[in-house]
């Protein structure tokens, strides 16, 4: 869950924002606590904090002054537009990368991926 | 040094017969943070919390918690919680007589909290100390070390004879008190890996000297292992800062201190060079035995 990659706010910044894509969090649901974010990653308390408080900066997630942190609506159609642009640099640049190496041309891997996902 | 610090020395210096325990050492602690005090066994980490807990004095330089000496100083030796490796009860005492006598002294004592780890440790509360294993002494220490709710609580390695489940139920409840007492909390370890994520600032000790002083954020891919074909990885890393190098045969493997873009990790993968993240532990390990080489200077200093 949590490695060594990159610095572990940005980490559970992440991990909030699949969860937001992927539906667990829904809009205007409420987000676990800095503390229970830390006690269930066994993370410092500060750390999980500042990965949260990104998301609030960025407008993802909103503050209700003493009860807690709630997805922002709209933030899930956001964030996908985010991903997407992405997409092309994180998934598309290395996969024709290595599809080159391996002589594999945009027809055929173009009809690999028909059937992967046919699969 | 201002007044939020809880704990600040100035060049501080120690040494023992011919051995520098400490050496110009210049700290600043926050409050209510975790640090990480880390280092090789006999780098100064227990002669550095025995200073700051007026156990033991220094040769020079000064240590102040919360701007005041602690030497002699009971007003300020009431708010510190020094739990050693070895810590030593009066032998005789059952256990719950042990953590009687820490709740006289800790003002902040939290009776249900020593009660809970009681029964989260299996400790026997009647069993006399004497009798205890070696770990169930080490969660004596635990308990008491954070049961105190002291201001500042310095663990010095205090996991001796806990086996790994132990150690986890320590680092578990550790956190989740913390996140509801904030507090200074200094943790000794060289079991770097266990407690990394838990640490929000990290200082690295090598034989004396202050080698790593830094967020445990930043130290967080501040450094890379650059993997693949000898040339290419030297044309890839150029002339950064090389903190270990491997190789077998055309291949190297070099951990450099850098942090890469989007755009260096790009290249790397066009390169066909591999990257791997490297850890606190591994970067800890890299910092202490790159700084070896400066050593010389400091034995010329001593002689």
């Amino acid at each position: 869950m949590i490695d060594d990659s990159k610095p572990i706010f940005m980490q559970i910044a992440e991990l909030i924002e699949n969860d937001i894509i992927s539906g667990v969090l829904a809009e205007e649901a409420q987000v676990p606590s800095t503390n229970e974010f830390a006690a269930f990653y066994r993370i410092n308390p500060a750390t999980a904090a500042k990965g949260i408080n990104r998301l609030v900066e960025d407008g993802l997630l909103y503050k209700k002054r003493g009860i807690g942190m709630f997805v922002t609506r709209g933030a899930p159609q956001r964030l996908r537009e985010k991903r997407r642009e992405k997409f092309q640099q994180q998934f598309i640049a290395p996969l024709t990368a290595e599809a080159s190496k391996l002589g594999i041309g945009i027809e055929e891997l173009v009809s690999m991926i028909k059937t992967g996902s046919a699969g | 040094m201002t007044r939020s610090t809880a704990i600040a020395t100035r060049e501080l210096s120690k040494t023992y017969k011919d051995v520098r325990a400490l050496d110009n050492v210049t700290l600043d602690l926050e409050p209510n943070r975790i640090y990480g005090l880390l280092g090789r066994n006999g780098a100064g980490k227990t002669t550095l919390m025995s200073i700051l807990t007026g156990q033991n004095y220094p040769d020079q330089g000064t240590a102040h918690i919360f701007g005041r000496a602690p030497f002699e100083n009971d007003l300020t030796l009431s708010r510190i919680c020094f739990i050693r490796e070895s810590q030593k009860y009066p032998e005789d005492f059952k256990v719950h007589q042990a953590f009687k006598a820490a709740a006289m002294f800790f003002e902040n004592w939290d009776e249900q909290l020593a009660l809970d780890l009681v029964e989260a440790f299996a400790l026997p509360a009647k069993r006399r100390i004497k009798k205890l294993s070696r770990g169930q002494l080490s969660a004596v220490g635990v308990i008491i070390g954070m049961a105190s709710r002291a201001e500042i609580t310095f663990f010095d390695e205090p996991y001796l004879g806990l086996d790994a489940v132990a150690r986890q139920i320590f680092y578990d409840r550790l956190v989740e008190d913390f996140a509801e007492y904030p507090r200074t909390i200094v943790l000794s370890s060289h079991l770097i890996d266990e407690v990394a994520n838990l640490l929000e600032h990290v200082i690295v000790i090598d034989k004396g000297r202050i080698v790593v002083d830094s967020d445990a954020e930043e130290l967080r891919g501040a450094a890379v292992t650059v993997t693949g074909d000898a040339k290419k990885v030297q044309e890839f890393i150029g002339a950064a800062d090389v903190l270990h190098r491997d190789s077998l045969g055309a291949l190297a493997s070099v951990t450099i201190k850098a942090k890469l873009s989007g755009d260096q990790r790009e290249q790397a993968k066009l390169m066909g060079l591999d990257l791997s993240p490297v850890s606190l532990q591994q970067l800890v390990v890299r910092s202490a035995l790159s700084t070896n080489e400066g050593t010389d200077k400091r034995t010329e200093a001593r002689a």
